[in-house]
């Protein structure tokens, strides 16, 4: 109908370019996932001769090969199709710049997707953060971040329900400084139309895929004209593609005074923003539903994607059986989701929040007394 | 009527004997280090407030929104209290259709000029457009013309508001005047922006004595920097490194330092952990939004700008309330706490504590609340049930 309506009136040249984008359009209204000739970011891998897919494994430190091997029980309990392929990720040096070893680098890009642990960024040794590191090899240009209250872990905040898309390459973050004279810095934020509209595409794109109607642009174009400007003109421009999706934007200001006095407003919406704002607001919303604990993360990328858990690695209390997989099984269940096999994502969710919810097998981080095991095997059984 | 006035004017003749050896809470303190030192105050010379026939006149800017209602709710507040302040009411406004621009500007123009001559002003908050052919903020622009560096906003549960977190007592001192709202910005080649974050040792060092002077005067004990260093390891390596560097000359405050990302979620989760903030300007904007509505909102935060010579009170939570302009709901809570942080400012500490156990006694009594603190008063009915408050308390 959308369609029809906007082929019938070509009058205006946004109208006729817009066209052959509409008739994707209906597809989507019809399908409600990724069917757009050309969607940002599908998931292109291939499943192996015994009809399982491979994934790459990095476990991380810490606390990292523990609850990777909780997660590993739990899929191989749900008889997923997944086939792991345990990769190292130790930095090294590359014509002085951080770099990953070729053999992940290979690794991940024949998967095309990848399953990471906490990693902890060795210090003094003039390295770049790896998880920065992994961003710029692969071109991991959306980080999302869904929130969800977790039952059986009481916070001041309930049902909190909050979906936030970070543009992840640029922005604030971009790396580009110089010392201008000696006590002076300039830090540039760098915002391109071709990154904008990339992350917002995957953003309309992701709220249809998971049946939000709304998506809401946060901003500071009040005070960055320009930079922010852009990407809320992008959004402004992009939205019109996607008629079924209801598109306004927020500032920045109002955004962290709205979500923090009451969350539940946001539970219908996908929110967007650049970097630096998606990188605080997503912690905060994690800090509603009680910490990193418990939040998955999606590195999306048009070539792989990487799942990961957002914690740190814990190394006080690694190889001692007290972790809390929670963060990776959800992040774990996201890349489920990106591979299209959401029925298997949807049955261990469920077991996983039940199991939260009776609040019986609990770690420690959420006041239980419960190992990672004993959490392991309560969520295997409810399988 | 009679007794009112004499017992004011004693107490007043009693506070000015006293001045010398006061030693007062807020901001008067800051620019004196040692606790031994005398303390800087309006008294002595480095603010010199208009002051004619006993009265100070300060500038009054209500500003956008909510402004005028609120500003009006102010100045019944402190004639009923014979204040000794003679206001200079400015009409700036940042909305577009307000008046024609050129005349916007003068009047822009006109305000800081006044805030130069009083060195003082109350202020509400003025809208700035979105669109790029709209004029700059002129919030923005006026803190950095009148070089008003330090932002203080107090976020501290009022007694008898209900909120999710109990015991917060948090302030934050926000850097004004450079950082991401340097207003520099450029297209290198059409679809790439580039915006510039400027840190400068100098700034990042005033910044960082200002809260720790503060710290001091107002005896708290812990002071943290926020910063994104790992990611800004110049501009805020620089901020943070300055702060550290200068924390050495404070042996008697625990100081830490914390990423923003990090502060936002202790924000959320564990708030009574923080006491006094320190950090550059945008993080500033987005803590201070997050801490206020653990608070109870943008009504209830009062906060100050202070700089070398101006100081300028303004809610410490800037929202310009276009939503509810002119609907008679806003709470004055925010403007009459930063018109009490004036008026300690000056030294009238009496009537400052007059007005501001007013407010906390009809928010702590519960009957008369405006919307945003869960009431359904008016502006009106609020303002004169604190009116009622004051007449008792005599």
């Amino acid at each position: 109908m959308l369609a029809l309506r906007s082929i019938a009136a070509p009058t205006q040249r946004q109208c006729l370019r817009a066209a052959p984008r509409a008739t994707v359009t209906i597809l989507l209204q019809n399908q409600r996932y990724y069917s757009s000739s050309d969607p940002v970011a599908k998931f292109n891998g291939k499943k192996d001769s015994s009809g399982r897919y491979t994934v790459s494994l990095i476990e991380g430190d810490g606390i990292g090969p523990e609850i990777a091997v909780a997660v590993k029980n739990i899929f191989a309990a749900a008889k997923t199709p997944i086939a792991w392929e345990p990769i190292n990720v130790d930095p090294i040096l590359k014509d002085g710049k951080t770099a990953i070893p070729d053999s992940a680098i290979e690794s991940i890009k024949r998967n095309k997707i990848a399953l990471k642990g906490p990693l902890a960024t060795p210090i003094g040794k003039g390295h770049v953060s790896l998880n920065l590191t992994l961003r710029r090899t692969f071109n991991l240009f959306a980080n999302l971040r869904p929130c969800r209250s977790v039952a059986g872990y009481k916070t001041p905040y309930d049902n909190v329900d909050t979906v936030l898309i970070r543009e992840n390459t640029e922005g604030e973050y971009s790396g580009i400084e110089h010392v201008v004279v000696d006590g002076v810095v300039q830090s540039i934020k760098l915002i391109t139309r071709e990154a904008s509209e990339r992350v917002l595409r995957f953003a309309f794109q992701h709220a249809q895929s998971i049946g939000r109607k709304k998506v809401r642009v946060v901003h500071k174009a009040t005070i960055m004209k320009m930079s922010d400007g852009l990407f809320l003109s992008c959004a402004e421009r992009l939205a019109k593609e996607y008629p079924d999706i209801e598109f306004d934007a927020e500032l920045l200001d109002n955004t962290c005074l709205k979500m923090t006095t009451d969350p539940l407003p946001y539970n219908d919406k996908v929110l967007v923003m650049p970097n630096l704002y998606g990188d605080i607001l997503s912690d905060m919303c994690a800090g509603l539903i009680g910490g990193l604990g418990l939040t998955p993360s999606g590195n999306i990328g048009d070539e792989c994607s990487i799942f990961e858990a957002v914690h740190g690695s814990a190394p006080d209390i690694a190889g001692k059986g007290l972790a809390n997989p929670t963060a990776l099984l959800l992040s774990s269940m996201m890349m489920l989701r990106h591979m299209g096999l959401g029925e298997y994502a949807d049955r261990i969710e469920k077991a996983a929040f039940d199991t939260l919810a009776e609040g019986k097998a609990l770690t420690g981080d959420l006041g239980g007394k419960s190992s990672t095991q004993d959490f392991t095997s309560a969520i295997i059984n409810k399988l | 009527m009679l007794s009112r006035n004499s017992s004011r004017a004693a107490q007043r003749l009693l506070r000015t004997a006293a001045q010398p050896s006061q030693r007062l809470n807020f901001a008067r303190g800051f620019a004196s280090v040692q606790d031994e030192a005398p303390i800087q105050t309006i008294q002595s010379d480095i603010f010199k407030p208009t002051k004619y026939g006993g009265k100070y006149t300060v500038t009054l800017i209500p500003g956008d929104g909510i402004g005028a209602e609120v500003a009006e709710s102010v100045k019944t507040i402190f004639k009923a209290d014979n204040v000794p302040i003679t206001w200079e009411q400015i009409e700036v406004s940042g909305l577009d259709n307000a008046t024609p621009t050129t005349r916007t500007e003068d009047t822009f123009k006109e305000a800081v000029a006044s805030l130069r001559r009083n060195k003082l002003g109350l202020k509400g908050i003025l809208h700035t457009p979105i669109s790029r052919s709209g004029h700059a903020s002129f919030n923005v622009a006026l803190r950095q013309e009148l070089d008003i560096y330090a932002s203080i906003s107090l976020f501290k549960n009022i007694p008898g508001l209900q909120t999710r977190h109990k015991n917060i007592d948090l302030c934050i001192i926000r850097e004004n005047t450079e950082g991401e709202y340097s207003g520099l910005e450029h297209q290198s080649v059409p679809g790439v922006v580039e915006s510039l974050k400027i840190i400068t040792r100098a700034k990042s060092e005033r910044i960082a004595k200002f809260a720790f002077s503060f710290a001091l005067a107002n005896h708290r004990k812990k002071v943290t920097c926020i910063h994104k260093a790992n990611i800004m390891k110049l501009a805020d390596g620089l901020f943070r490194g300055t702060f550290n560097r200068l924390a050495q000359d404070f042996p008697q405050l625990e100081c830490n330092d914390m990423i923003v990302d990090n502060a936002s979620m202790q924000c959320v989760s564990r708030p009574q952990q923080f006491d006094v903030l320190v950090m550059p300007n945008l993080y500033g904007g987005i803590l201070s939004n997050i801490a206020a509505a653990l608070v109870g909102g943008p009504g209830v935060v009062p906060g100050c700008n202070m700089g070398r010579d101006v100081a300028v009170f303004e809610p410490g939570c800037r929202h310009v309330g276009l939503d509810i302009k002119g609907k008679d709901q806003a709470n004055p809570t925010a403007l009459l706490l930063s018109g009490a942080m004036l008026l300690r400012h000056l030294g009238l500490d009496d009537h400052a504590n007059r007005i501001s156990n007013a407010v906390y006694d009809v928010i702590a009594q519960g009957a008369v609340r405006t919307p945003d603190m869960g009431g359904s008063n008016t502006n009106h009915e609020f303002t004169r049930a604190i009116l009622n408050s004051m007449e008792k308390a005599l």
